[in-house]
């Protein structure tokens, strides 16, 4: 719970949120149950900073980035962005603070309406929150935003089903930038496209944060793309950070058993190494949410589990650098 | 089985051999070729992954050698799995080797499992089909098989539907179905692309222990090099439906010839890398379309090509240790 609070430059700060959601059933439609997606997740993140978040499905990763953004209605907890409570904020200064929080999704074809000319699709925001400007103005910042993702302008014209993967997730992230946001939330934005195509983006998108000194809450399952973009580096696991520290001491210094798992369970492209990789495998496969174990919810698969894990759920600790996980048996 | 005593004595002979095969599909706009004269023998105990971009034909290949390409689809060249022609055979003729001596496992096991089927049902068919073993027999054999597959408490779980089990388990499931009457070649297409990495290492740690102990031939479709780095003992690599550069596992990773397969290594984002500059990118998109040109599939992207790489497609040329290369700038 004591994670990392409080420091001046701050643009988001989470506090102990939650997202449960209920599940209905029954001829009355009664909750009988509830999804504990996200339960209780506390991290800040400062201005032009990237952090991954870590975690296999169903850990709760996609849920809160979208409850940061409001986009998902949290069951419980804070988000202060830049100073005030999100979730206290009116309709309108929602909309206000909506232009400096974007999102890119994972299929980006599917988040494009078909329908809708490269143009249209990359100038809707600044239609949106700026109707003061000209045609030629947008036009303009189209252009200019599209050149700045590595899209030629004489491609405005067309329409989403007339590019590759890897492009149309450029016109997404140019969508995203237009207004000049604060912060994106990607959302797997690599996941669905091609080894080489996925480096092309992962090198705009490191660029983009360079360039804008944007904030990226980057929302990953492949560690080896986080390490590669990230400042630091959250685990979650059914909705509870394991661990949160500086990328290079993470991955030299995983603390919890769960990091030390996934780490060891990715594969690396170098055979040589490969053979003489020490696997940590774990048993089984992720509890579901409903119904988590009590205590530390790795415990059923964690190798270092005892009585007390059980019993009691770890606190959060200081392991120095900013380096925080909750784990009972660290340091054994 | 094949008569000739030196085959049998060898103790890795090619149980299946590729010739010439080549993979068209008929669209509007006339017919497409996806796969153009592929070539590759498999042999005993072997584990040969075939790695390329999504559209680059891989698992085109291994549909066609199941004889499960789509309606719209032909292939040509030949096929020969012991001493059979695989290549369009009537589906009767096919049916006494698939799922017995030859079978395969797909990247989304939900939708090779008959959902109104008991697993033990679906388990049980293919032994009393093929081996026409007993009902009773037939179950205690699909029990041992969930439990060499590390099943928990096989003998209760036999009894469930499909959706009882997680997606890791599925897997298995569906491995356990393909693995029933000891196949001397198993197919694999994406096998843990859509698991996470912690059940993935469970699979693959699964598939190379069979390769082992049971002398099964694997051919595995994968985009992840991690995987192949893991897994296999031969690499092809594919582009454009060609093979661009095929050979040993360490050959590949450490002594590659063509562009392609260089900037397909320089472009994955490594685990264990120390620097986190620009990653490398192989610039520009795969074709949207492959039409019948007569270059190489990959020179719009290659850095190295020359006017004669656009005129015609290089030949692959190797040694008859099965090292080769498909380029006219850079081979063995």
């Amino acid at each position: 719970m004591a994670a990392p609070r409080t420091s001046a430059g701050a643009l988001l700060s989470v506090e102990d949120l939650k997202v449960h959601f209920p599940i209905k059933g029954g001829v009355l439609g009664t909750t009988f149950a509830h999804v504990r997606a996200v339960d209780g997740v506390s991290f800040e993140l400062k201005s032009g900073e990237t952090l991954g978040i870590v975690g296999e499905s169903g850990c709760g990763k996609s849920t809160l980035g979208r409850a940061v953004l409001r986009l998902i209605k949290a069951t419980d907890g804070r988000v202060v962005w830049a100073g005030q409570d999100l979730f206290g904020l009116g309709a309108k200064a929602l909309r206000d603070e909506r232009r400096q929080m974007q999102i890119i999704f994972q299929d980006p074809l599917a988040s494009l309406d078909p329908r809708m000319s490269v143009e249209t699709i990359i100038g809707k925001p600044l239609r949106i929150f700026h109707p003061e400007l000209s045609r030629a103005e947008v036009r303009r910042r189209v252009f200019e935003t599209m050149n700045q993702v590595g899209l030629a302008a004489s491609m405005a014209n067309r329409y989403p089903h007339e590019f590759s993967g890897g492009q149309c997730q450029r016109i997404g992230i140019a969508r995203a930038i237009i207004l000049k946001p604060k912060l994106i939330v990607c959302d797997e934005p690599v996941s669905a496209l091609d080894v080489s195509i996925q480096a092309q983006i992962i090198n705009l998108l490191m660029e983009l944060q360079r360039s804008l000194g944007v904030s990226l809450l980057f929302i990953s399952h492949n560690l080896a793309v986080v390490r590669h973009i990230s400042h630091r580096v959250m685990v979650l696991y059914l909705g509870k950070i394991m661990e949160i520290a500086e990328r290079d001491d993470f991955y030299a210094r995983p603390l919890h058993p769960y990091s030390q798992a996934l780490i060891s369970a990715v594969p690396i492209a170098d055979p040589r190494l490969e053979r003489g990789r020490p696997r940590l495998l774990l048993q089984g496969d992720i509890p579901s949410p409903i119904n988590p174990p009590s205590g530390c919810r790795f415990r059923t698969r964690c190798p270092k589990a005892t009585a007390i894990c059980s019993e009691q759920e770890p606190a959060m600790r200081d392991y120095g650098v900013g380096h925080f996980a909750a784990c009972h048996h660290i340091g054994e | 089985m094949s008569a000739e005593p030196a085959a049998a004595a060898s103790p890795n002979r090619p149980v299946l051999s590729v010739q010439d095969m080549s993979i068209q599909f008929k669209l509007p706009q006339g017919w497409i070729t996806a796969v153009d004269r592929v070539s590759f023998d498999l042999r005993q105990g072997e584990v040969v992954g075939i790695v390329g971009e999504s559209g680059s034909g891989k698992s085109q290949i291994l549909l066609s050698l199941m004889g499960l390409l789509a309606g719209n689809g032909r292939c040509s060249g030949s096929a020969v799995f012991e001493g059979q022609q695989l290549l369009n055979r009537p589906p009767k003729e096919l049916d006494a080797i698939r799922g017995s001596t030859m079978s395969m496992i797909f990247q989304d096991p939900m939708t090779s499992l008959n959902p109104y089927m008991r697993v033990s049902d679906q388990l049980t068919e293919v032994l009393t089909a093929h081996q026409g073993k007993s009902k009773a027999e037939a179950l205690e054999v699909a029990i041992e098989m969930l439990e060499r597959v590390r099943i928990p408490e096989a003998r209760r779980r036999i009894r469930l539907y499909p959706h009882e089990f997680s997606g890791g388990m599925r897997q298995r499931v569906m491995i356990a179905m393909a693995l029933l009457c000891r196949p001397e070649v198993l197919f694999a297409d994406e096998p843990t692309t859509a698991l996470d990495v912690t059940v993935q290492a469970q699979i693959l740690e699964l598939m190379a222990e069979l390769a082992r102990d049971m002398r099964t031939a694997v051919a595995i479709v994968t985009h992840d090099l991690g995987v192949i780095a893991r897994l296999c003992d031969r690499v092809i690599v594919l582009y454009g439906g060609r093979i661009m550069e095929q050979g040993s596992l360490d050959e590949i990773f450490y002594d590659p010839k063509h562009p392609y397969t260089k900037g397909l290594l320089a472009s994955t984002p490594r685990l264990d890398e120390k620097v986190h500059g620009e990653l490398r990118t192989i610039p520009g998109q795969p074709r949207a379309a492959m039409g019948d040109f007569p270059g190489c599939p990959f020179e719009p992207r290659c850095a190295l090509r020359i006017d004669r790489c656009r005129a015609e497609m290089p030949a692959l040329l190797g040694d008859d240790k099965g090292r080769a290369v498909a380029c006219h700038v850079s081979g063995v």
